[in-house]
């Protein structure tokens, strides 16, 4: 071990600032990290890791989608079967549940705090989402931390979350989507020619005035005010960050095209609608991935309580779910499954969109980690036993697939624990109370 | 800033307004109280979407157009002015913010507008001018800010200029590239409440000029102080009894009191709500954004004419006919209006039709509806908790709804039959006995708020009671509200925390005792109401009331309010 040099970066700052004025290298943890994944294709090494989440409200019809056995599976249930392509890429978990310890259940809530927080608050407080979780430890060198979009038309869906007050709002217009990402700002990294933009300087420079607004507020503020304008400064330089490398030449990125522009297209809850304007977004979000924009994608199929709905239908997917009789021939809701059927359709093209993409030898999806959220596990009676989860993708080799964990009666959090490691958060305990878990799949872990 | 600065503390905990205890029960009402010693800051607010667009208007014209979107607000106890306290900006909402900011930014230094927004010239049009862009920026900036730049704020926004416009060969560029700054700043974006030593009460502390100022006018004009109002705080004015009196009369005697009445009923309704409304079209056809947008339109004309232009007792929102229509709203209601011409017309729906006051109305009919029915429940949840300030608890875990409302069992042909059905299960009938027997007067306005006297062929029954109250159709209802004291005791609670951005602490019950008090005294005029809480000490005090460090469970009801919702049925 070389014995370092008693320098403090305070003395140095101090030195620096007591002569004229000069321009200091000081040590920027960052600029070892990797910016988009093309440092390290360069060497030789891996392109980056990706997560994301997809969520649905309302579960599945239980009994239905459990895979027959343990370990290594041969067959998923009936209502997973349009995810039968992605069977040995993707893990199924049985039998988790969420814990309430004596709260009072906030139905169709609860049960998805806990899956994606690891944690059942009461009332609105909420801990952080696993996203930002992982974006923290994976996404901060990209343009977006996380890209969030809603395909219901409602920006709240959005199951991202820094506090239960700050909301990662989500885009419903897959057209305003594109032009967030792709529209004039969009750096091509493969364009042959680079010219840092003038305006874009200017504005850069001009937000080190809204830093120093900083020192107007008030020293003595509260906690929870502070932690208000905390978040505001960490968006701020996210803001700094995105400008910082509109002016660098982005590193060629091979799997990376920009995707054709985005028309406006009607926004509602009608499952048509829906269906269509979630498979724009897939696309857009699987190339921001491609292109290095963003480290993570969330995606809302619905809200909890989905209010999906067919044209010309009374009821919504959630009404159904608590007024729809379990038929007696059948044994489980029939119109339920058909709007299941849809949704999981639907998330098997949203996987379509990261496998169609090719990175190297292999694909987005297999560089990627995409879990799934939702809110019961047996919506009709608001359970929140055996709440069905999946991840999907080799998150590049990080973890092993098409197994199923049957872990009755233990937290969901475990899922969350388990991904968190596998994208290398240091993390060894997560969640509250009977929520808290140390106990990752393990076998899940490469 | 000069003044001392300590933050206005006051405990979450809100305190009950129970009308009745008997709703006072549910487990989930304990969900918010704070842990002990968990204080609340209620010193830093967002500005709400209405608000940035207001101050765009007021400060710039309102040819210059703010287009956009606006991170979602957050309700909290029941409005969005209480969740303003608690929100941040999140780093796409600051995207969308600085995106809006450019825009703004372009228009104001455009050639178009520059002439007529910008007080000088500069000696050079392609080079900085220090002295143009200080008198820009200090102007704007003021008003902007709602109080003067500090002379560090001021001399880094002109250095941006200058750096800027040096960069871009353009001095309007460059005042643009400052402006912009200045618009995505928290100095803009939040409104910060400042505290000062009061001299009536040594040792304690009041709001500076400004941030009263700010108070004032976000309360009663939804909108940043005008230059009057600053130049009242300058001069120390708005701490004297007369020279806040004289300032809250004129504020009251402007036209834009009708905005800030608007607003709070924009707010105490769940307006935001509509954007996302669904109907289906197939089985509402006339039913469109368009009509939407009237139906809120209506309302809030309806609600400013009748308390702001005619000074009306608040309780006869519930009751009055008079109200304004659109030709296509009047189809809706099926009543001739006595042109065609497309805009909004007076109307007075006559004695004894079932249209009579605010339930009635489209808005409230169909934005407490799902998109293919109508529903007795989420109506009389609303009813309870949006105009009674009352707690429906959320339904509970392991609930079998499927008698509900299965609408082709032959035998229940109406949501009464099909609720019924439902709410022999003993752990349903509870909170079905708080909203049904008053959702289901409104039974004979469907979905899209078209009126119907019967469902699958079968006569709609709309008997009912409210608190004790029989009825026997909404218009009945809506006179059992007028009567109601829990709605004019809920009015002056919202009021108080719409202006105060916060649920009503424990120790404040007195207070809003008199509040009532005086509401009453004063026949319940809704701008009365107004000037008791503008001008009352509780809006420029600092670090009170005092208060016990926690309060009990059954305290926290307002609080809980806001906690997950379900909305079957």
């Amino acid at each position: 071990m070389i014995p370092m040099h008693h320098v403090k970066r305070r003395s140095v700052l101090r030195g620096v600032m007591g002569g004229a004025a000069v321009s200091v290298g000081l040590p920027y943890l960052d600029c070892f990290l990797n910016t988009n994944g093309t440092a390290l294709a360069a060497t030789g090494t891996q392109l980056p890791t990706r997560f994301g989440t997809w969520f649905w409200g309302l579960g599945l019809n239980p009994g239905r989608w459990e895979p027959k056995d343990e370990g290594k599976m041969t067959e998923m249930g009936i209502e997973l079967q349009p995810l039968n392509a992605y069977k040995d890429r993707m893990n199924v978990f049985s039998g988790l549940k969420a814990f309430l310890d004596g709260k009072p259940l906030q139905v169709h809530t609860s049960g998805a705090n806990a899956i994606l927080t690891g944690s059942v608050p009461r009332g609105q407080a909420s801990l952080p989402s696993i996203d930002t979780i992982v974006a923290d430890a994976i996404g901060t060198q990209t343009r977006f931390r996380s890209l969030e979009a809603a395909s219901a038309g409602n920006a709240t869906h959005s199951q991202s979350r820094r506090s239960g007050a700050v909301v990662n709002p989500a885009e419903v217009s897959p057209a305003a989507l594109y032009t967030r990402i792709f529209g004039a700002e969009f750096q091509d990294p493969n364009a042959s020619t680079f010219t840092p933009d003038p305006a874009v300087m200017a504005r850069r420079s001009a937000l080190s005035a809204v830093i120093e607004d900083r020192k107007s507020f008030e020293k003595t503020l509260g906690a929870a005010d502070k932690a208000r304008l905390d978040e505001y400064f960490t968006s701020l330089r996210s803001l700094e960050q995105q400008l910082d490398l509109q002016l660098k030449k982005p590193a060629p990125l091979e799997a990376c095209t920009k995707p054709a522009d985005a028309a406006e297209t009607p926004v509602g809850t009608e499952i048509e609608m829906v269906k269509a304007n979630h498979k724009i977004f897939a696309g857009l979000l699987a190339h921001a991935l491609a292109c290095g924009q963003t480290r993570v994608i969330n995606m809302a199929f619905t809200d909890s309580t989905s209010s999906l709905r067919k044209a010309g239908g009374h009821q919504t997917h959630h009404e159904y779910s608590h007024e729809e009789p379990v038929d007696a021939v059948l044994g489980y809701q029939p119109t339920m499954a058909w709007f299941f059927g849809e949704v999981m359709t639907s998330f098997a093209y949203f996987l379509d969109q990261l496998d169609g993409i090719k990175e190297g030898d292999r694909t987005l999806l297999d560089r990627t980690l995409i879990m799934t959220g939702t809110d019961h596990g047996y919506a009709k009676l608001h359970g929140i036993e055996n709440i069905p989860v999946f991840t999907v993708g080799g998150a590049n080799g990080r973890v092993k697939t098409g197994l199923h964990f049957r872990a009755v009666g233990d937290t969901v959090s475990r899922i969350g624990l388990t991904v968190q490691q596998a994208m290398g958060v240091p993390v060894s305990t997560w969640g509250t109370e009977s929520n808290q878990t140390s106990k990752p799949f393990a076998d899940m872990l490469a | 800033m000069t003044s001392i600065v300590i933050r206005r503390r006051l405990y979450a905990a809100a305190f009950a307004f129970m009308a009745s205890g008997a709703l006072a029960t549910s487990a989930a009402a304990a969900d918010a109280y704070p842990a002990q010693g968990e204080q609340a800051e209620t010193g830093v607010r967002r500005l709400s979407q209405e608000q940035y667009r207001n101050i765009i208007a007021d400060v710039f014209g309102p040819t210059i157009k703010v287009g956009g979107r606006f991170e979602p607000d957050i309700r909290r106890d029941g409005l969005l002015a209480v969740g303003a306290s608690a929100v941040s900006v999140t780093a796409s909402g600051l995207e969308q913010y600085d995106q809006i900011a450019r825009s703004v930014a372009s228009q104001v230094v455009s050639e178009q507008h520059r002439d007529a927004l910008i007080p000088c010239k500069p000696a050079k049009a392609n080079a900085p001018d220090d002295k143009c862009a200080k008198q820009f920026l200090s102007e704007a900036g003021r008003l902007l800010y709602r109080r003067p730049l500090t002379q560090t704020e001021l001399a880094a926004r002109v250095k941006v200029a200058n750096d800027s416009a040096k960069t871009l060969k353009n001095f309007y560029a460059g005042l643009g590239n400052s402006l912009s700054t200045m618009l995505v700043s928290p100095l803009f974006l939040f409104r910060h409440d400042v505290a000062e030593a009061d001299p009536a009460h040594p040792g304690k502390f009041r709001l500076d000029g400004y941030s009263k100022a700010s108070q004032l006018s976000f309360f009663l004009w939804d909108s940043a102080p005008d230059p009057v109002l600053l130049a009242a705080a300058e001069k120390g004015e708005l701490h004297t009894a007369d020279g806040l009196n004289q300032q809250v009369d004129r504020m009251l005697a402007s036209p834009r009191l009708k905005s800030g009445v608007r607003a709070f009923f924009t707010d105490m309704l769940s307006y935001d709500l509509f954007p996302t409304l669904a109907k289906d079209a197939m089985l509402f056809p006339k039913y469109s954004s368009r009509v939407a947008a009237d139906a809120q339109e209506q309302t809030l004309r309806t609600l400013a004419d009748h308390l702001v232009t005619r000074k009306g007792d608040y309780r006869d929102i519930f009751t009055t006919g008079k109200t304004f229509l659109t030709p296509q709203l009047a189809s809706i209601y099926g009543v001739p209006l006595p042109t065609t011409d497309g805009g909004w017309q007076p109307y007075e729906f006559k004695e004894g039709d079932p249209r009579a006051g605010l339930i009635s109305q489209i808005s409230f009919a169909a934005l407490h509806s799902h998109p293919g029915r109508s529903s007795p429940t989420l109506r009389g949840k609303a009813i309870r908790t949006s105009l009674l300030c009352q707690k429906v608890p959320d339904p509970p875990g392991n609930v079998n709804f499927t008698a509900v409302q299965d609408t082709s069992n032959p035998n229940l042909k109406t949501a009464r039959e099909r609720l019924n059905a439902h709410a022999t299960e003993a752990m349903c009938t509870g909170c079905h006995k708080l909203v049904d027997p008053i959702g289901l007067a409104m039974e004979t306005f469907d979905s899209a708020g078209s009126f119907r006297t019967t469902e699958n062929g079968a006569q709609i029954d709309t008997t009912g009671s409210l608190d004790g109250k029989d009825f026997t159709d909404a218009a009945g209802l809506a006179r059992a509200l007028h009567d109601s004291s829990a709605a004019t005791s809920c009015v002056v609670d919202r009021v108080y925390a719409y202006a105060m951005g916060r649920s009503p602490a424990r120790g404040e019950k007195e207070l809003l005792d008199q509040f009532k008090k005086d509401f009453a005294a004063n026949g319940y005029r809704f701008p009365d109401l107004m000037r008791r809480i503008a001008t009352s000490d509780a809006a420029s005090r600092v670090g009170q009331p005092q208060m016990g460090a926690r309060s009990s469970p059954k305290s926290s009801q307002l609080a809980s309010q806001t906690s997950a919702t379900e909305n079957s049925q």
